[in-house]
């Protein structure tokens, strides 16, 4: 046997159990996640295809047909439907009103209870409390404090000379309403997220800062901001896209009213799809929405790429 | 007259804890309304508010169980709940590992896959989805609220936490294990499981409290009363003429509330770190 022949047989002999050592993994690491994979295909990945195909369709419950109409339905809805329009600035009000102000709270809530102090276990206690609750307990009495005269709120705004408006039945009061009871909600949840990112940074940067003579106001500005960007701008798509899935909170607050004045995207797809069964437009406002979100949740993985390099 | 260093410093805690309980006004104020008015008579709901009720109704409470099968509905929102948790902690955990620890071939594809699940609403896929499910014939029964939860962004975003944390762990005990002879289930179940009770922990929170404040699929999906989970039953409180029976509704909220308010103020630390742990992964 020559070397180069010996060198091969060696090299045969151990590959081979190499290989099926190899191949063996690779079939328990796909029994391993088969559960998870095949039900995803159904229940998701299936659906998110079908409902693309659906949004091609003029396609009615109630008479049971359905025609291929092309783009029809996302030309109805930008051009047509003036309600699409509607909604779409209900939706982007309300993102634009509950992010910036979640996300200020958060932190500045984050910046009083990120140290230990007396009573500090209580208070984030308290601000979180909110989130484990029941978005729809939560939708629920709020309702009832929010009523025109008898509310709770407007009593007690009256008892400081405050005649408060019928929050829930006025629309831009209404939008107002819907917000800040969600804000309270889910503050909390971007309360701990800054809280971590706080207690992450080395206090040796803070002291550094104090030698040098800054003031509270410059250590918060130089140092400890531009040290919570990326947890900034994780924060910020997080919310924007939590902003857009909210339907419990204002299906059972408002109900989309008055005059559509809380009508945002979540809320009028199920309101198309299971009120009106209009099961080809509700399934083009889906894409409509798969793709705003599918787009903030790519700029969220580009800044995050940019904020770990 | 001039403070002291100490008195100023005193002064400027008392401040601080001052407004941060009047911020705390609006975090607390709806749950103590919403027991209150739990107790009040239906005329006193729409009289002048007041914190404490006139006289404490305890027969609302009871009300609530002649309007609705609440016990029924109670126990629908458990099992529910419970079974969606154990499923995904089983689930999430084998392929979060298989994705930790095995290699093979599309993982890296499997796993892009499974990120695009993660941020996508329910809103998108309800349609399909309602289809699919009458299609299986599982209209107004629990399947839908245990299938869409554990397979959808949720139960994903379970199996990312899971792998995070495989990822994480040392190897070497798993190795020891191998040479002892044990087999990959045995490897899983015997030394990686065990090691991570945390994020079992984590997901467990997450998961049931998700399934416990669910509310559009069983809104879609369920039309019998005594199907009915707890936040479908909670916002069911109407008259004949559909206005709410306030008193009734908050009592049948404080009801549902309370317990895992209970459990949340004693296990407070465990369950924020829970979320801070899905918040930053996820």
């Amino acid at each position: 046997m020559t070397p180069s022949e010996k060198t091969a047989t060696m090299a045969h002999a151990t590959r081979v159990p190499w290989l099926t050592l190899r191949r063996k993994e690779a079939f328990e690491a796909w029994l391993f996640v088969s559960p998870t994979l095949i039900g995803f295909i159904i229940f998701f990945l299936g659906p998110l295809i079908a409902v693309g195909l659906y949004s091609l369709t003029e396609w009615n419950l109630l008479s049971q047909e359905s025609t291929f109409v092309g783009v029809e339905n996302f030309r109805d809805a930008l051009t047509v439907n003036p309600d699409f329009w509607l909604v779409v600035r209900n939706s982007a009000l309300f993102a634009l009103g509950l992010v910036p102000m979640n996300m200020a709270l958060a932190l500045t809530l984050a910046l009083a209870l990120s140290r230990p102090f007396f009573g500090v276990v209580f208070f984030r206690t308290i601000f979180f409390a909110p989130v484990i609750t029941s978005a729809v307990a939560w939708a629920i009495v709020w309702k009832f404090l929010l009523q025109g005269e008898a509310g709770a709120v407007n009593q007690l705004l009256a008892s400081i000379g405050i005649d408060g408006p019928n929050w829930l039945r006025e629309p831009d009061w209404a939008m107002f309403a819907v917000i800040v009871t969600r804000v309270i909600k889910m503050v909390g949840l971007n309360m701990i997220l800054y809280i971590a990112a706080l207690q992450a940074i080395p206090r040796d940067y803070e002291q550094a800062a104090q030698l040098e003579g800054a003031s509270r106001w410059q250590i918060f500005h130089m140092v400890i901001w531009p040290l919570l960007a990326p947890t900034t701008l994780i924060i910020m798509v997080i919310t924007t896209i939590g902003s857009f899935k909210v339907f419990d909170h204002i299906y059972l607050m408002t109900g989309g009213g008055p005059e559509n004045g809380t009508l945002v995207l979540a809320y009028y797809i199920y309101q198309q799809g299971f009120e009106f069964f209009n099961v080809g437009y509700a399934s083009a406002l889906a894409i409509i929405m798969f793709v705003i979100v599918l787009a903030l949740t790519i700029v969220q993985l580009i800044l995050r790429q940019k904020g770990s390099g | 007259m001039s403070l002291s260093q100490k008195q100023l410093q005193l002064i400027k805690r008392i401040l601080w804890t001052v407004s941060l309980l009047i911020v705390a006004v609006p975090f607390v104020f709806p749950f103590l309304w919403m027991v209150s008015s739990g107790f009040k008579n239906a005329a006193e709901i729409f009289g002048q508010p007041s914190l404490f009720p006139a006289v404490w109704r305890w027969q609302n409470f009871l009300d609530v169980f002649d309007h609705q099968p609440f016990a029924q509905q109670y126990f629908n929102s458990l099992y529910i709940s419970a079974a969606v948790t154990v499923i995904t902690l089983v689930i999430s955990s084998l392929a979060g590992y298989a994705l930790a620890r095995l290699r093979f071939a599309g993982s890296a594809l499997l796993m892009l896959f499974l990120i695009s699940a993660l941020m996508v609403p329910e809103e998108v896929t309800i349609i399909p989805n309602f289809f699919l499910i009458r299609w299986m014939g599982l209209m107004d029964t629990h399947m839908p609220l245990i299938l869409l939860p554990v397979f959808g962004a949720h139960g994903v975003m379970a199996t990312f936490l899971m792998r995070q944390y495989f990822v994480a762990l040392p190897k070497e005990l798993e190795e020891a294990g191998k040479m002892d002879g044990l087999s990959r289930v045995g490897i899983w179940w015997k030394i990686a499981i065990p090691m991570s009770r945390p994020a079992l922990a984590a997901v467990a929170i997450i998961t049931f409290l998700h399934s416990w404040n669910l509310f559009l699929e069983p809104l879609v999906f369920l039309s019998s009363l005594e199907k009915f989970t707890l936040p479908l039953a909670l916002s069911n409180f109407t008259d004949a003429y559909g206005l709410p029976l306030w008193h009734l509704q908050l009592a049948a909220t404080t009801l549902a509330v309370i317990p895992i308010l209970g459990v949340y103020l004693i296990a407070q630390r465990q369950i924020i770190e829970s979320f801070a742990m899905s918040g930053v992964k996820g």
